[in-house]
């Protein structure tokens, strides 16, 4: 019987793996000029937080509208240590302090605010990308859960911390460059991150970091904790009342979805080479959990393409229709809410894979049979 | 301590909740013996599911006392309770719809209750044997690949009691466990419910005369809140108040 001990990565889902890691180190590469690979890399930036999401909200049910949020925060830690590398005294020599960076000079500060100051520190950079939006994370979700807030409340809630936030930094100019957010990012050590070359190694360090915390995605769902996210989507009480602290459960997936954000944000920052508002409120928030919602919520790998081919989407449409483009995804989510609710996953699960095996099999049938030495391991 | 409390398995005193003033368990005191099988029964509303909600801590008491084993469960959280030792089934079969009856059983194994314990949990094969035990218990065993929303309403009932089964409860608190089965499947749910009360104390709610006949040795007739009467089967079936109340209509 199939229910005996299983690896956390079936065949199929390595296969899958292979694939998109074919298909987005290999495959884009070969075929596009850097431009559009540096866009590639930009959405796949999102396709972190798509990822952290399908746990999150497909397996778990807490819809959060904000994870733009911890997006930014991963975003804003990496640009915070770009900034100050490019903001070197012989730099900034014209500014009236010189070694700030440029809109701190230009909001009339004198010196770097002392939240700025660790910043200096590539390790603590690293550390504060996943550090800072997990405690964030953190506070937020036990504040939530703890006292059983939870559905529609929690969205709402997650929306508003994201406006919040956008505010905030927008009001706070001096502290984080305001609307236009930390631009005119230059170098990494030293290292020129706006060179062809650069972006081309970024691209795949991005992609490397997916497929890492895919990894991490595809062990977390395959554990028992995978399991009780969907029985406590289903049946929280019965969760509860089976001896678990449920709180605590939503709390670290949570707290996993944002840490993949974060990175998200690190990796967009470093290939795009800025970061601003933009990427933190309500709408970048609300079309991160689209991207997620056409990829199918309950699919880590939906969630990639789903993102990958939205964003494609809207390259292509808002070129050519930009005030139609809003209306465009609009429609796109409430069409896969009614009519594909598994989203891309689920066309691809009902339609093709059966296929497929299907294919395979008469592939098998027309070699001549193998023995068999795939007995049934369980003992 | 006193020495006679000691000796129940739960003690129930002065409990009372108030629902906005409306008091839906009033000044409610039973003991429930070890390895007994106790029935609760009552018309509509008398407040049966609300005294398992105030037990298993998924309402809070407004006053007074719950003992099990001497420990007081009305300041423990809701998992502190299933550790202590409590199971309880829902009156609506509740069940993880989406997840395999194998991985229905699974989830209630108790092991690994904490996040990390989850993520490093490792199906070895006292788990599997474990299940499979449980599984047979229940008439499921050869059922343990199917999606649990497959299952008719009775076998959803019986994979719910087996979910308590795996927890090996000290207390099994079952709220209409036989609702909604045919009459065959009463039957087996009776022999079920004889076969797993040893070794463990259970209250069982039910409606069904013919299946309290079939298991009760004491019934607890409530009635608004209150104990109507209280005593063997035969003694309450001709207490008049109860007549009056739930049996003579
Ligand atoms: N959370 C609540 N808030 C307000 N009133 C409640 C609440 N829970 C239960 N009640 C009320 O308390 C009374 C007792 O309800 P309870 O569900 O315990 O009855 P019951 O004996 O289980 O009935 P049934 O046989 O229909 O299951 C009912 O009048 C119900 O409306
Ligand atoms: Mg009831």
């Amino acid at each position: 019987m199939s229910y005996g001990m299983r690896s956390f990565l079936p065949k199929s889902d390595a296969m899958k793996i292979l694939l998109l890691a074919v298909l987005i180190m290999v495959v884009f590469p070969l075929s596009m000029d850097i431009f559009r690979l540096n866009l590639v890399g930009k959405y796949l930036s999102y396709a972190f937080v798509a990822l952290g999401l399908v746990l999150c909200w497909g397996y778990g049910g807490i819809l959060s509208l904000g994870q733009g949020v911890f997006f930014g925060l991963g975003g804003y830690c990496m640009a915070m240590f770009l900034k100050l590398e490019a903001s070197t005294p012989e730099a900034t020599a014209i500014q009236s302090t010189p070694g700030i960076p440029d809109f701190m000079d230009w909001n009339q500060l004198t010196a770097l605010p002392w939240f700025w100051e660790p910043f200096h520190s590539l390790s603590f950079t690293v550390a504060a990308i996943i550090i800072v939006p997990v405690i964030f994370a953190f506070i937020i979700s036990v504040a939530m859960f703890k006292r059983r807030v939870g559905g529609v409340y929690f969205a709402i809630i997650t929306q508003a911390i994201a406006a919040i936030l956008t505010i905030l930094i927008i009001g706070q100019q001096g502290y984080t460059g305001g609307v236009n957010g930390i631009t005119d990012l230059r170098t990494l050590k030293g290292w020129d991150i706006r060179t062809d070359e650069a972006k081309y190694i970024l691209y795949f360090f991005c992609c490397i970091m997916l497929i890492g915390c895919l990894f991490v995605a595809q062990y977390v769902r395959k554990s028992k904790l995978g399991r009780l996210l969907v029985a406590m989507r289903d049946k929280e009480d019965r969760v509860r009342f089976s001896g678990y602290d449920v709180s605590n459960f939503k709390i670290f997936v949570f707290c996993l979805a944002a840490a993949f954000s974060a990175i998200g944000g690190a990796m967009f920052t470093l290939q795009v080479g800025f970061m601003s508002p933009t990427f933190v409120g309500i709408v970048p928030s609300i079309e991160m959990v689209i991207f997620c919602a056409v990829g199918g919520r309950l699919s880590i790998f939906g969630a990639i393409y789903g993102t990958l081919v939205v964003n494609w989407a809207k390259t292509t449409f808002s070129e050519s229709f930009p005030e139609l483009w809003l209306f465009g995804l609009g429609a796109l989510f409430i069409g896969v809410v009614l009519a594909f609710p598994q989203g891309l996953a689920g066309l691809y699960t009902t339609w093709i894979e059966p296929r497929l095996s299907q294919w395979f099999k008469s592939l098998r049938s027309a070699r001549p049979p193998m023995p068999s030495t795939t007995a049934d391991s369980r003992s | 301590m006193n020495a006679i409390q000691q000796d129940f398995v739960l003690a129930v005193e002065g409990l009372t909740v108030s629902f906005d003033g409306f008091k839906a368990v009033n000044d409610l005191s039973f003991y429930v013996d070890e390895n007994e099988i106790r029935v609760i029964i009552g018309p509509n509303g008398a407040g049966k599911t609300t005294v398992l909600d105030l037990i298993c801590g998924r309402t809070k008491a407004t006053d007074g006392t719950i003992k099990f084993r001497g420990k007081e469960l009305t300041k423990m959280k809701e998992h502190q309770i299933v550790h202590a030792g409590v199971g309880r089934k829902f009156q609506n079969p509740s069940i993880y719809e989406d997840l395999t009856v194998f991985e229905n059983l699974e989830i209630s194994f108790p092991r690994g209750r904490n996040v990390f314990g989850a993520l490093m949990f490792k199906r070895d094969k006292e788990v599997v044997d474990k299940v499979e035990e449980i599984a047979d218990l229940i008439f499921l065993k050869d059922d343990l690949n199917k999606q649990a929303a497959l299952l008719s309403h009775g076998q959803k009932q019986w994979l719910e009691i087996g979910m308590l089964l795996i927890q090996d409860p000290q207390l099994l608190m079952l709220d209409e466990p036989v609702a909604g089965m045919s009459v065959a499947e009463r039957k087996q749910t009776a022999e079920l419910l004889n076969k797993i009360t040893q070794g463990r104390s259970v209250i069982v709610i039910e409606h069904d005369m013919q299946f309290v006949a079939d298991i009760a040795k004491r019934v607890t007739v409530l009635h608004q809140g209150k104990v109507l009467s209280e005593g063997s089967m035969e003694r309450v079936q001709n207490d008049p108040k109860v007549k009056e109340v739930y049996l003579g209509h």
